[in-house]
């Protein structure tokens, strides 16, 4: 029960970009088109739960029991993107399809401020390590959904007659306010 | 070989000519969270700006000693260490301050703001005019962020600085305290400054051509209007 409570904080009420502002940067960026949204979206959940359980580890096992605590943010910081740059090498292995599609939004996502905010939200609120997980599933599954929410509407809007000072970023971001007025109706869930 | 600009204007382009938050669009993230109230937007900035300040100082020291391949790695574990610095002071230092701020202190080593100019600027030029850049946009994002949180404080809970300046009679606008107020005001802060921006660049083309044409010298041609920049 818990765990389903932080599942769905994560991904509805609280969601990473609409409610903490984590990871605006690829959801103006990548918002064109809807498919490469979701392959957006997938990496990303892909590398937040493996930050998730690495940042974990990291925290927990080695950082807190040596007194390091202080050098949380260079080592998180480092682990992000060496890990996304292993995720790349495996992919391309392992996979091409998968590394087509996913490929070029890799190193994207080192300098994705949701990811490191995952990381140090969790050692915040001290979540267990499954806890952890969970957010990670849970803030991933929220950033895909605005990612192709907000790429299926822009959409129809390149159709729409936008005022041209107000073309691109800046309507982007008032369809954004209007998205987030719409999620905060999750927030009687729980 | 580029031509020089003059110092001051290594400073100043970062107010608005190339402003982080409304011309490079870096920075988002912060500037849509902390601009509930203008105490957290001014920390926010001046928190940002000593690491850009200090971060592109160190790296345009030591530019010439970084290998090519591992200089983004390089630029990250220096600006984590200042990030580290104010972190751990603004704890010390303002524990109440770094509370409300949460992880957004922490966040500003991936700030793009300032790997953005430690690549684009520090990584080129002498320390100086790296100093001096960096201290303008760290001034462009301070002047966004007060502009920005200044209009969300007083409409949001109708205070500046925690003093209120609204009547009682002034129903607060509470959507401007929450996260879409963010996301409207900033879009629309941004189209402004485009229409803005486009007037101004239409004003100076009509003023040329209207030039051209008291002198009588032959119709004014594209080529002439684009090496005017207008």
């Amino acid at each position: 029960m818990e765990l389903l409570v932080i599942f769905i904080s994560a991904a509805l009420v609280n969601n990473f970009v609409l409610s903490y502002f984590l990871g605006i940067c690829p959801f103006i960026g990548v918002s064109n088109k809807t498919s490469s949204a979701i392959s957006m979206g997938m990496a990303t959940t892909f590398v937040m739960v493996l930050t998730a359980i690495v940042s974990w580890l990291l925290f927990n096992l080695v950082l807190v029991p040596y007194k390091l605590e202080f050098l949380q943010i260079p080592s998180f910081i480092l682990v992000i993107a060496a890990l996304v740059q292993f995720v790349e090498m495996v992919i391309k292995k392992v996979s091409q399809p998968l590394y087509r599609a996913l490929g070029i939004f890799l190193p994207l996502i080192t300098t994705n401020c949701a990811i490191l905010g995952l990381a140090l939200l969790a050692a915040m609120r001290e979540y267990g390590f499954l806890e952890s997980v969970i957010f990670g599933v849970g803030a991933g599954a929220g950033f895909t959904l605005a990612l192709v929410i907000m790429a299926g509407i822009r959409e129809e809007l390149d159709l729409a007659d936008v005022p041209k000072p107000f073309r691109g970023a800046p309507i982007t971001l008032i369809v954004a306010g209007i998205l987030a007025l719409a999620f905060m109706g999750f927030a009687g869930m729980i | 070989m580029k031509k020089q600009v003059s110092h001051l204007k290594e400073f100043t382009k970062g107010l608005w000519e190339i402003n982080p938050i409304f011309k490079q669009i870096l920075g988002t993230c912060p500037t849509l969270a902390v601009t509930v109230s203008i105490v957290n937007g001014i920390a926010m900035a001046l928190a940002t700006t000593f690491v850009l300040v200090f971060s592109s100082l160190m790296i345009s020291l030591i530019r010439k000693l970084i290998p090519g391949q591992v200089r983004i790695a390089t630029y990250i574990v220096v600006i984590a260490s200042f990030v580290t610095i104010v972190d751990l002071v603004m704890k010390a230092q303002f524990p109440e301050l770094s509370k409300s701020l949460g992880p957004f202190i922490p966040l500003i080593v991936v700030n793009c703001i300032i790997l953005g100019r430690a690549e684009a600027f520090a990584s080129k030029n002498n320390p100086l005019r790296s100093v001096l850049d960096a201290l303008g946009n760290g001034a462009g994002f301070f002047i966004a962020l007060v502009v920005m949180s200044g209009i969300r404080e007083i409409l949001g809970s109708r205070t500046f600085f925690g003093y209120q300046v609204l009547p009682n009679a002034f129903e607060p606008w509470l959507i401007m305290i929450l996260p879409a107020g963010a996301f409207i005001v900033f879009g629309l802060l941004m189209g402004f400054s485009n229409l803005y921006v486009e007037r101004k660049k239409n004003l100076e083309r009509e003023a040329l051509i209207s030039q051209y044409r008291r002198v009588g010298r032959e119709e004014i041609t594209e080529e002439v209007l684009k090496e005017a920049g207008v």
